[in-house]
This record gives C-alpha cells, structure tokens and sequence, in this order.
C-alpha cells in the first residue's frame, strides 16, 4: 500500500519536473510585441475610417456656406464686413468711405449641426440658420468620397416701408445642400444647388421660388494661406439682379481666420447675395471686404476630464 | 519520505506556473498631452491608445492614432492635424520598447514599482530613442502603468511658426495605462 503510494508521488514528482522543463523551453521563444504591433498597426489602417476634414479653412468661402462646421460647444463670432464699389472714386476714397457689415454668432450643438444668428446693416435684415452635416468625406474601412451638408436659413427684411409691409412679407427663405470634395491637401471644390424664397418680391413679374447653382473652390498655396472663389449662376432671376462672383483669401492666424475678399455682392446672407447682386464685375463695380471669426471653446468636454 | 515527494512535486508545479508568460494589453490607454504657454492653453487627450506589456521580455509597445487627439477647441484640433502634425501623411504614432529592470516588478505582489524604459519612439514618421521613468502598480492583478515625458517638437520634424511663442517648444506628456 505504501509503496503503491510511493510510485504516485514520484510520478507526480516527474510529471511536474517535465511540465516545468517544458515550459522553460516554451518561454524561451516568448512573444514578441514588436512583431505583434506591426500586425495591430495594419489591423488599425484597415479599420481606420480617416476622416477627410478641412476641406475649407472656414464656414464661409466668401459668402456662402461651406461643408465645413463649427465644432461642438463652439461659438464663431464672426464680422463681415464689405466697403463701398471700387468704381466710386476718390471722393468715397474708392468705397472705403461706405461700408457694411453683418455680424453673427454661429454655435455647434454638435459636430454635425450647428445653428447661428445674424443681423446685416444691409436691409437692416436679421437672418438665421440651421446647418446639418450629411456626409462626412473619407478614405479607410468607409470609403466615402463626398462630404454633404443641407442649409436652411430664414432672413427678415428689417427696413421701414411704407405702406409697412406685414411680417410674413418681410421673411425669405433659402435651402442650400452643399456637395463638397477636398481633392487633395490643397484643392477642394464644392457644389451649392441653392433655392431661395422670398415672399414678396418687387415686381409681379418676378418669381417668389428663385433657383440657382453655387460653383466654389479653394487652392491652398500655403500651410496658413489659401485662395477661394464663389460663384452663383441664377436659373431665374430677379429684374435687375446679376450673378454674385467673389474671390478671397484665407489667411489662418491662430485661433482666427481673416478672410480678404473681392466682390460684386453687398448683401452677406443667402437673400442678399444669391438674388440681390447687383453689382458688375466689367463695370468695375467691386468691393473690398474681409471676415473675421474668432472661435470661443464654451464648454469642456466631459469625457476628457476624467481620465478612464 | 510521500510528504517530502509531495511538497517537492507541489513546489516544482507552482514555480511552472510562475514562469509562465503573461501579456498585459489595453485599447484605452490614456495619453494627454499639453503645450501649455502663458498666452494659451493647448491641451488633448487621447484615451484609445492601445499598449501592451510582457511580464517576462518587458517589451512595452504604444500605439495611437493622431486624429484621436480630441481637444476643447475644435479649430484648434484642426490646426494641430493640418498644420504641425500632418496626420492625413502621419496617421499614427508608436513606441517600441523594454523595461530594462523588469524582474524588479513582481507581477504577484500588490504595490507601485519605479521602471525605467528604454526604445524606439515614433511620431510624424520620424523615430528616436527615448529614456523614461516610469511606475508599475499592480493591484490585485490589475497593472497600470504611468510615465511623464517631455517631447522636443522639433526633434521630430514638427514645424510651424508658433511653436516655441504660443506653443510651447517641448510638449509635457502623460501616459497612464490601466491593463485588461
């Protein structure tokens, strides 16, 4: 019995030397994480969504709206600002002596939506906006090769009139998508199908639905600088009114973008600028003028403060 | 003489066990960074860092992807992806190293040990070798790993005109790893 007992023991004793001896040849070839990495880094490229941003350096080309947002709990001031037409002469100091603004507060609810306000001397006009990003452009596990925003915005036409003109009649409206690709690091191009819908319009012969197509560009020829141009071609028009062209540059100083530009518009909402140019660019009817936004971080995200 | 046979098998079996290899891992890890100066507040956080840790080799292994840098400000996460860190050409930064005093660390005992690492760190598609102190602390079989390390931008390739005015020229960086 006690000898039955023996020979157990010892081989348990030698079943566990072996196993010991093996897993000391086991971990001699012990896993290497350096060739481990290398395997998760080409896992991560393939699920990676890399996400295309900055398309634009600003949420406006010029005048109109471009794909890009303003970040969650961020708030764009922004001033534009357009003097008076270059042809006016030294007597306007050719248009510096006459100048108009509209200054605005853009928010973002979230990285997909934002919301802003407005007021323009032009029309003493107060406008608002919603703006929803659709489609986000990217290259990796989702393969997407636009981005796509929608614009809703409502504009109120401010001006004493007589006879006064009741509060429906003074409202127009303008529903924009706006189809974007960044090409490359320096050239992205946009698409702007544009309707706007004024309420009362000047002549009978005018149409209340005003239809037209926004071409836009950027060409960056530096980190900090790029070149942008707008242009709206209008399927029906307003008597008298002419297509808005406008050329700028983007200049990134910190946290602030200070857009130059060059244009036919005065008006710096969709109503004004879309359907309401009057200027001629072969007249020499251009006017200088330039944004300027600063962006405020309202609030801190919540998950980076604590730390898992 | 059975007892003696027994104690030795139990003693051989449980020090098999012991040497058996074990590798701690993570998709959480948590580095933030902050180029703080007096004129601005620039600071991020990523917590997708992936690590992983062996108890036997001390090879520790770091990776993360630039654009999950998440900041306050959203033009300024903007900035810091286009301008200084180019991460559409560089999407990910990664370190490659050793804990050189690894058997100080006793995987098995709770409480806090210094390491000191030593490797191949990469951002901005440029490598160097870094040094760095470091604590272990294992607590009821959870490790988590911490280190601080300052990070000369220009050292890897990283320009722009504000850095070392608004932006401040090293880069305090925190690492803090809870293991799975």
């Amino acid at each position: 019995m006690i000898n039955k007992k023996n020979i157990i023991c010892s081989i348990l004793l030698l079943s566990s030397i072996f196993y010991k001896l093996n897993a000391q040849t086991d971990s001699t070839k012990t896993i290497d994480l350096f060739a481990d990495l290398e395997m998760e880094s080409k896992k991560t490229d393939a699920n990676n969504i890399n996400k295309i941003t900055a398309a634009f350096k600003s949420t406006r080309i010029v005048n109109s709206h471009s794909v890009e947002l303003v970040g969650k709990h961020n708030l764009d001031f922004r001033i534009s600002h357009r003097f008076g037409f270059l042809n006016s002469g030294s007597y306007n100091l050719f248009g510096l002596d006459n100048a108009t603004m509209r200054m605005g507060l853009d928010y973002g609810l979230s990285n997909k939506f934002n919301i802003g306000i407005g007021r323009s001397t032009v029309d003493k006009e107060l406008d608002g906006f919603i703006k929803y990003k659709i489609l986000q452009q990217s290259t990796g596990k989702v393969n997407m090769p636009l981005s796509m925003a929608y614009v809703f915005s409502i504009m109120h036409y401010g001006l004493k009139t007589s006879p006064e003109l009741s509060f429906n009649n003074r409202l127009s409206y303008a529903h924009q998508i706006l189809i974007a690709r960044k090409f490359n690091d320096n050239i992205s191009l946009q698409l702007i199908p544009t309707i706007v819908h004024i309420n009362a319009v000047p002549f009978v012969t005018d149409d209340n639905n005003l239809y037209s197509l926004g071409t836009a560009g950027r060409v960056k020829i530096s980190k900090r600088i790029a070149i942008n141009g707008e242009y709206f071609f209008q399927f029906n028009q307003l008597s008298g009114s002419t297509n808005s062209l406008s050329f700028g540059v983007d200049i990134e100083t910190g946290g602030h973008v200070f857009q130059l530009h060059c244009t036919n518009s005065t008006g710096m909402n969709e109503r004004g600028f879309v359907t309401n140019t009057t200027g001629k660019w072969g007249n020499g009817d251009i006017r200088f003028g330039f944004n300027i936004v600063r962006t405020f971080a309202l609030k801190k995200e919540s998950s980076q403060k604590k730390l898992w | 003489m059975k007892k003696i046979f027994f104690t030795l098998s139990l003693f051989f079996f449980s020090l098999s066990i012991y040497s058996q290899e074990k590798v701690y891992s993570t998709k959480n890890g948590n580095i933030s960074i902050n180029a703080n100066t007096p004129v601005e507040t620039i600071e991020a956080t990523n917590n997708q860092t992936l690590s992983k840790l062996s108890n036997k080799s001390g090879q520790l292994v770091f990776m993360l992807l630039i654009k999950g840098f998440k900041f306050n400000n959203a033009l300024m996460q903007e900035h810091f992806n286009e301008n200084y860190m180019e991460s559409s050409k560089f999407p990910k930064a990664d370190f490659k190293g050793n804990i050189t005093n690894i058997s100080a660390v006793n995987f098995a005992k709770d409480g806090t040990y210094n390491i000191i690492v030593e490797g191949d760190l990469t951002i901005h598609g440029v490598s160097k070798k870094i040094k760095s102190n470091g604590t272990l602390t294992v607590n009821k079989g959870v490790i988590t790993a911490t280190s601080n390390i300052k990070i000369k931008v220009k050292d890897f390739g990283i320009a722009g005109k504000y850095i070392g005015d608004k932006i401040a020229e090293e880069v305090n960086t925190t690492i803090i790893c809870k293991y799975d």
